[in-house]
């Protein structure tokens, strides 16, 4: 085989791994919205999308149109927010919403308009874009699926398509057909043995290690992790010991976006990202939450990392049948998984 | 009562709107956006009357999708009646569309690039015309071009698509005849992340030159990758990438990419004598007044020859008939077809009633990426 050879499989194996390593970002993420909300969620690849496009359009001067949507869900949010209000007859705290998301919307806007044209130091254009990505999370989760928490596991899925559709229409329209492409972080390539591996691929990997280790630490060690685990395991049990499944949900949509963000940062500079690439690198995403059963988040880490190998692998020796090489990998999974799980009849509300 | 008086108003007006109607169906949504929306923008550009007649265009989203092409192509014809339809922007819904064209008798003037679109001229195409360069022509000039630079050996790496299919077939056919051996040939897919893999296959195959048959900026990613790989020999691209957003996008890792395109792309370069030239400039300079600077891609000018067969082939056909007609859509189709010498910003066309594209190779110049701007290169 080919492949085996010395002077190729490191080489091909950095690569995999490379994209494995975002890829692993995106299932964990799936995991924990699908534990947490019970939401299949498709657009997770449009955070990567929205992350890199808000940063190149930060680096071109531009004010991104992530803003625009950002204002739109205020609004939407705060009407929610203020209308349920006012039907308990509170006229005091739905004044307080409007009034405080108004002057957050504003605050937001100006800050924009006022940063972007200053084209500051990637540093700040990367804090910048996680701040404009990273509320589009909860925003959509209270304007989207907040109402719908009690909804089948189904109904939430056909959310999650919808929102998939409207989200990749609109980064047509914030960012116009074509792609763009970020700048790399790091320039340069660093020798590891035989490997010579571009910095930037070390990056990814090490701040996806990164992530992940901060993750379990979250989990393991903050009160806000544990019940958002307590959540993912008894939805009803959490709530008769005081956790809110909306604030659960509100912190796990967060979450997604802020990691969707990231990842997309991380492969921006590698590759020139259009609106509408988010769903295939998401799908990558959601072949590794798949083989950790939708519950398991080492095993969708080492899943997605999986398919970033084979990606990489099959690239090289069929790559005409690559995506099928990786999609079909699904099918096994699913098979085994089916076998060794006991159907438990439906619980659902 | 109120239904009689309806009616009569409803004759009234189609009594009184003896306008030409256009259906427009472009890609503005969809993968094929990048193409269908400059497109869309050039119909706002074309002329609102020909020979005293106003003409009323109708413009349709596919979303790059066939089966939402062929459903706007009936729409048109049967809800808004039209008089002729230009689009759609790809091949596959373009070739969807020929049996609703060629059923209903409506001429169509197609803006995608295969050659299936028009060839042969049978009694369904007969009713189909196209104004964009074929990938034949197209890669006929990469060839040559290849032959004339010493190029023995080729790698083609290519969208896992039709567009890829498109360019693999028509390299191997150009190559066979011209005696070009391809010694690889790898696929990757638009969203790719990374094409390491099939580069490290090109590489280690050695070809003098290697062709992209990529579209867009994704055509970026194996140019880069090949780069960072220490590849030494030609690169080239096809005319897919020919917009602005590839250079600014490729930056400096698209540098020296040798591609045919349409000469619109080169205008200002073109010698004086070139009578595309002035067309060009022209409909540059109309372009960019609207949407700004170096807003402008070769693929809206697809569209405005478009415009231009049209202003031809009208005054013909109203000659012979009221729009509106059965008649004066076939004599539109006549008139189409017996256009001559018409001068677009592609190219000079010379319809027949075996040839409903009529360009030739005037229609193509080979360029090459120069300091982030496109050059043209001198023709041999």
């Amino acid at each position: 085989m080919q492949i085996f050879d010395p002077s190729i499989f490191p080489i091909l194996a950095a690569d995999g791994l490379t994209n494995g390593a975002v890829y692993a970002l995106l299932s964990l993420a799936l995991v924990l919205v699908f534990a947490v909300t019970r939401v299949i969620f498709v657009p997770m690849g449009e955070f990567v999308v929205f992350g890199t496009l808000t940063l190149a359009a930060l680096q071109l001067g531009k004010v991104p149109g992530t803003v625009t949507l950002l204002l739109i869900l205020l609004g939407l949010a705060a009407a929610l927010e203020a209308a349920r209000h006012l039907r308990r007859g509170h006229v005091t705290p739905a004044a307080l919403t409007v009034g405080g998301a108004a002057l957050l919307g504003a605050v937001l806007w100006g800050a924009a308009h006022w940063i972007a044209p200053l084209k500051p130091p990637l540093p700040v254009q990367v804090l910048l874009t996680l701040l404009l990505v990273a509320p589009l999370g909860p925003l959509l989760y209270r304007t989207v699926f907040q109402p719908l928490q009690n909804a089948t596991v189904l109904v939430l899925l056909i959310a999650s398509v919808a929102l998939h559709l409207v989200l990749t229409g609109l980064a047509l329209v914030f960012f116009g057909p074509e792609g763009s492409r970020t700048p790399p972080f790091a320039q340069g390539t660093v020798a590891l043995g035989q490997v010579t591996l571009t910095w930037q691929s070390l990056l990814v990997i090490l701040v996806s290690a990164v992530l992940m280790l901060a993750l379990y630490v979250f989990f393991e060690r903050t009160m806000p992790g544990k019940a958002l685990r307590a959540t993912a395991v008894n939805r009803l049990g959490a709530r008769l010991v005081g956790i809110s499944p909306t604030s659960a949900g509100t912190l796990t949509f967060t979450l997604a976006a802020l990691i969707g963000a990231l990842g997309g940062m991380l492969i921006g500079p590698s590759v020139a990202m259009t609106y509408d690439s988010g769903f295939l690198i998401g799908l990558k995403g959601f072949v590794g939450a798949i083989i950790g059963g939708l519950v398991s988040y080492p095993l969708a880490a080492a899943g997605a990392l999986l398919v970033g190998l084979i990606e990489s692998f099959a690239s090289f020796s069929l790559s005409g049948w690559k995506e099928v090489i990786v999609f079909t990998l699904i099918l096994p999974v699913l098979l085994w998984r089916s076998v060794i799980t006991r159907h438990a009849p439906e619980d659902e509300e | 009562m109120k239904k009689a008086l309806f009616l009569s108003v409803l004759t009234l007006f189609s009594l009184a709107s003896a306008e030409v109607r256009i259906g427009v169906i472009v890609s503005s949504t969809g993968p094929a956006a990048s193409l269908g929306i400059p497109e869309k923008n050039t119909v706002a550009l074309l002329p609102q009357t020909i020979a005293g007649q106003q003409i009323v265009y109708t413009i349709l989203d596919d979303a790059s999708d066939t089966t939402a092409a062929v459903t706007n192509a009936r729409k048109l014809i049967q809800d808004t009646k039209v008089d002729l339809i230009i689009g759609t922007t790809t091949t596959p819904a373009s070739l969807a569309m020929i049996d609703v064209v060629a059923e209903a008798k409506v001429p169509m003037i197609s803006l995608a690039a295969s050659e299936g679109i028009i060839k042969p001229v049978d009694a369904k195409r007969s009713w189909v015309f196209k104004t964009p360069q074929t990938d034949a022509l197209m890669a006929a000039a990469i060839v040559q071009h290849m032959v004339q630079n010493n190029v023995k050996t080729v790698g083609y790496i290519g969208f896992n698509d039709a567009y890829g299919e498109g360019w693999s077939a028509e390299l191997k056919k150009n190559a066979a005849a011209r005696g070009l051996k391809i010694v690889a040939e790898e696929r990757y897919a638009r969203s790719d992340t990374s094409v390491t893999g099939q580069v490290l296959k090109l590489v280690a195959a050695r070809p003098d030159a290697i062709l992209i048959g990529a579209s867009g900026v994704p055509a970026v990613l194996p140019q880069k990758a090949l780069k960072d790989r220490g590849y030494g020999g030609k690169i080239y691209q096809t005319h897919g990438v020919a917009n602005a957003d590839f250079l600014r996008v490729g930056g400096r890792d698209v540098e020296g990419a040798i591609l045919p395109a349409g000469p619109v792309l080169v205008a200002d370069q073109l010698l004086t004598t070139n009578p595309t030239r002035k067309v060009g400039l022209a409909y540059m300079n109309l372009y960019e007044a609207k949407y700004g600077k170096d807003s402008v891609s070769t693929f809206g000018a697809h569209m405005w020859d478009a415009g231009l067969l049209l202003q031809r082939a009208l005054p013909v056909a109203l000659k012979k008939a009221k729009p509106g007609t059965a008649a004066f859509r076939s004599a539109l189709r006549d008139a189409l077809e017996g256009t001559r010498n018409v001068i677009g910003a592609h190219g000079i066309f010379n319809l027949s009633a075996t040839d409903h594209l009529g360009l030739d190779a005037r229609s193509r110049v080979m360029v090459q990426v120069v300091d982030g701007t496109w050059k043209l290169l001198p023709s041999r």
